[in-house]
């Protein structure tokens, strides 16, 4: 069995981020770059589902070389074999799709992880567009998952509960924060890691669907502002929240 | 020159620093009030690989470098004092002197343990009357039938008196004779021999949350085989073992200094007074370039040193002065810091009075600042006088 995990470097959420000279990207400089919060949980699992069913790992990556330091991470908490997809380009979503998809084909994985979005784009579709491509099976946003044999029952986040799926292989699953605690890299599994090699290819051209026309910050927060500090001003509190915030 | 450290080594202290902020930042205040040795965080420490960092594989351990090692030991101190103490002992005091000197079979028998987070070893050095002056070591050990008996009583040993201990490496005076040249040896006593015993020194003001021990030895009979490097090489196991011991004190001062700035970083852009962010003010922010600059020089020297040790080369004057450097500096900015958190920095609440309290021991253990100097003088060819 081969299992995949799709793993994206990021900006670290705590970073200051603020738009480039040419208003269409983000300015990189001085912004540190970790594995996507959410993708996490998808090496995590990978690794899981591994010790359970048994097969090979392996973690594909679309981007520079500073993906490098990402897929490291994973190669040390125990994935087995990497893919670097060498690329400068940026990406949307259905053509980050389709190279993964295609890569994923290559390798011939029947289960695929991906983190449930990108904390940098956050657009939380490449998962469900890469099972839409490969023709797999797809549940997104999983907090609990077996797999036995040819069966898949995920557990997946809905609004106020839980909801059950039963679906079978290949399957692709987008994994939520609840489904495990990633484990840490171990020293052994990063002695480990500086042994292993990172296959770097790179993907046929794609063009873009979407195209960003400009960045922009969201406007600075209004300060609060104090109506009254009694019963009195509970009616203009009302008004208030009816008209100008619209929210009751 | 090359100081780019690379991938792998970003990668350990990413790791290493997770392991901190979610293991052990939670717990550190806790077991520091309650002056608690931690069972649980030792042996998750073990199962990271922290407790046989430089030891082959061969040996259970996980093969790295000694810059790997600081790293580890520096990024613990970044968050706990006393956690990096139990490592730093293990690995420079307890388990080094066994990996360097011991015999194949000594190796065998310990290590494979000791790199679990299963058992700790302790180094018996210091004594009440032997502290700086380790030439004055009075524990003795006779020869007798197929091994020594030996007596007396060892102070302060970091991890001397935990449910982990499995024994401690002894420094025994052998040679004496009246009259004879002072000859001292080593050995690896057992936890459990009878005439050894310990007992754990309550009251610290620092590392609250590290073992310290008192060890004694009473008509204690070791036998032939657990006596550590030759007969005579006593001192020389124990120096060399404080050389490499003092780079990680020094990575415990330079960890101490990091987490104290950031602090004091994180407070002064919080922090307002007269209308402004205090860190804003002048001196402030002078006082947090100065804590930055030497934070650098510290980090950039004492990996230096590591280079010296990891290629071969001779460092024991660079281990004095990584170690009395990081140590001092360590108190300059535990003590400005504080001074940034006016008086919420003596208060438990904040971590800065913990920071405040730990360094304090960095200045002393393994060698006072003043013995430091000693060593760095007699390597300009002085010859102090004391
Ligand atoms: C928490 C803790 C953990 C420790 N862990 C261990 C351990 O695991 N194993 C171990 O063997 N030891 C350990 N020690 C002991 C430590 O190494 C000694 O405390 C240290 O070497 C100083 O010895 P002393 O306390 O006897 O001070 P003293 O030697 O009595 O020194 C007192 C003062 O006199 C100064 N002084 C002494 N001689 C001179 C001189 N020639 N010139 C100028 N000034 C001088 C010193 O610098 C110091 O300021 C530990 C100590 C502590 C507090």
């Amino acid at each position: 069995m081969k299992i995949a995990v799709c793993l994206n470097h990021v900006p670290d959420t705590a970073s200051k981020i603020s738009v480039g000279q040419d208003n269409q990207s983000i300015d990189t400089s001085g912004v540190t770059f970790v594995v996507n919060p959410y993708d996490e949980f998808a090496v995590e699992e990978a690794l899981k589902t591994k010790e359970k069913v048994g097969g090979d790992t392996v973690v594909i990556s679309l981007g520079n070389d500073n993906n490098k330091e990402s897929i490291k991470k994973a190669l040390a908490m125990g994935v087995d074999n990497a893919v670097l997809l060498k690329t400068n380009e940026i990406y949307d979503s259905l053509s980050v799709a389709k190279i993964l998809a295609n890569e994923i084909k290559t390798q011939n994985a029947e289960i695929v992880f991906f983190g449930k979005q990108s904390v940098d784009y956050d657009n939380g579709a490449v998962g469900q567009m890469c099972a839409e491509l490969l023709g797999y099976n797809s549940v997104s946003v999983v907090v609990g998952l077996e797999i036995n044999g040819n069966k898949v029952r995920a557990e997946r986040e809905i609004e106020g509960g839980r909801e059950i799926v039963e679906t079978e292989l290949p399957v692709v699953i987008t994994t939520q924060k609840g489904l495990n605690e990633p484990r840490y890299a171990s020293l052994k599994g990063i002695m480990a890691a500086k042994k292993k090699i990172i296959d770097e290819k790179i993907p046929e051209n794609c063009s873009n669907y979407t195209e960003t026309i400009s960045m922009k910050k969201p406007p600075a927060k209004q300060p609060g502002r104090i109506i009254g500090t009694d019963a009195t001003a509970v009616p203009e509190l009302i008004r208030l929240l009816k008209e100008e915030v619209k929210v009751i | 020159m090359n100081f780019d450290l690379g991938d792998d080594y970003e990668l350990l202290r990413k790791t290493v620093r997770d392991f901190a902020e979610n293991e052990i930042r939670p717990l550190a205040k806790h077991l520091d009030e309650r002056e608690e040795f931690s069972l649980e965080i030792t042996k998750k420490k073990g199962e990271m690989g922290f407790l046989g960092i430089t030891v082959s594989p061969d040996f259970g351990g996980q093969g790295l470098d000694y810059l790997s090692y600081i790293i580890i030991v520096e990024e613990l101190a970044r968050v706990d004092a006393s956690q990096a103490a139990t490592v730093a002992a293990h690995n420079s005091l307890g388990t080094g002197p066994i990996y360097r000197y011991g015999t194949k079979e000594q190796k065998q028998k310990y290590l494979p343990r000791l790199t679990t987070g299963n058992a700790l070893w302790a180094f018996g050095l210091t004594e009440p009357d032997a502290g700086s002056d380790s030439n004055a070591t009075a524990t003795t050990a006779v020869k007798s039938n197929q091994g020594w008996i030996l007596n007396g009583q060892k102070t302060f040993i970091t991890n001397g008196d935990t449910p982990l201990t499995i024994g401690a490496t002894i420094k025994a005076r052998t040679g004496i004779k009246e009259g004879e040249k002072k000859e001292f040896s080593c050995f690896l006593v057992d936890a459990g021999t009878p005439g050894f015993s310990t007992s754990t020194l309550k009251g610290k003001m620092m590392w609250r949350a590290s073992n310290t021990a008192e060890l004694f030895m009473s008509e204690c009979f070791v036998p032939e085989e657990n006596l550590l490097g030759k007969i005579g090489e006593g001192s020389k196991i124990m120096l060399s073992t404080l050389d490499s011991g003092r780079l990680a004190i020094a990575a415990m001062g330079l960890g101490c200094a990091q987490g104290a700035f950031e602090m004091a970083l994180n407070y002064s852009k919080t922090r307002k007074q007269f209308g402004n962010f205090i860190g804003n003010f002048e001196v402030n922010s002078f006082k947090l370039a100065d804590m930055a600059m030497k934070i650098e020089l510290a980090r950039t020297f004492l990996y230096k040193t590591c280079w010296l040790k990891d290629n071969n080369k001779s460092f024991t004057k660079e281990a004095a002065m990584a170690k009395l450097y990081c140590s001092e500096i360590a108190r300059e900015i535990a003590d400005e810091a504080l001074q940034i958190h006016g008086g919420y920095g003596l208060m438990k609440e904040y971590d800065i009075e913990r920071f405040y309290r730990d360094q304090r021991l960095l200045q002393i253990g393994e060698g006072t600042s003043e013995i430091q100097r000693l060593v760095i003088a007699r390597h300009l060819g002085l010859n102090p006088i004391f």
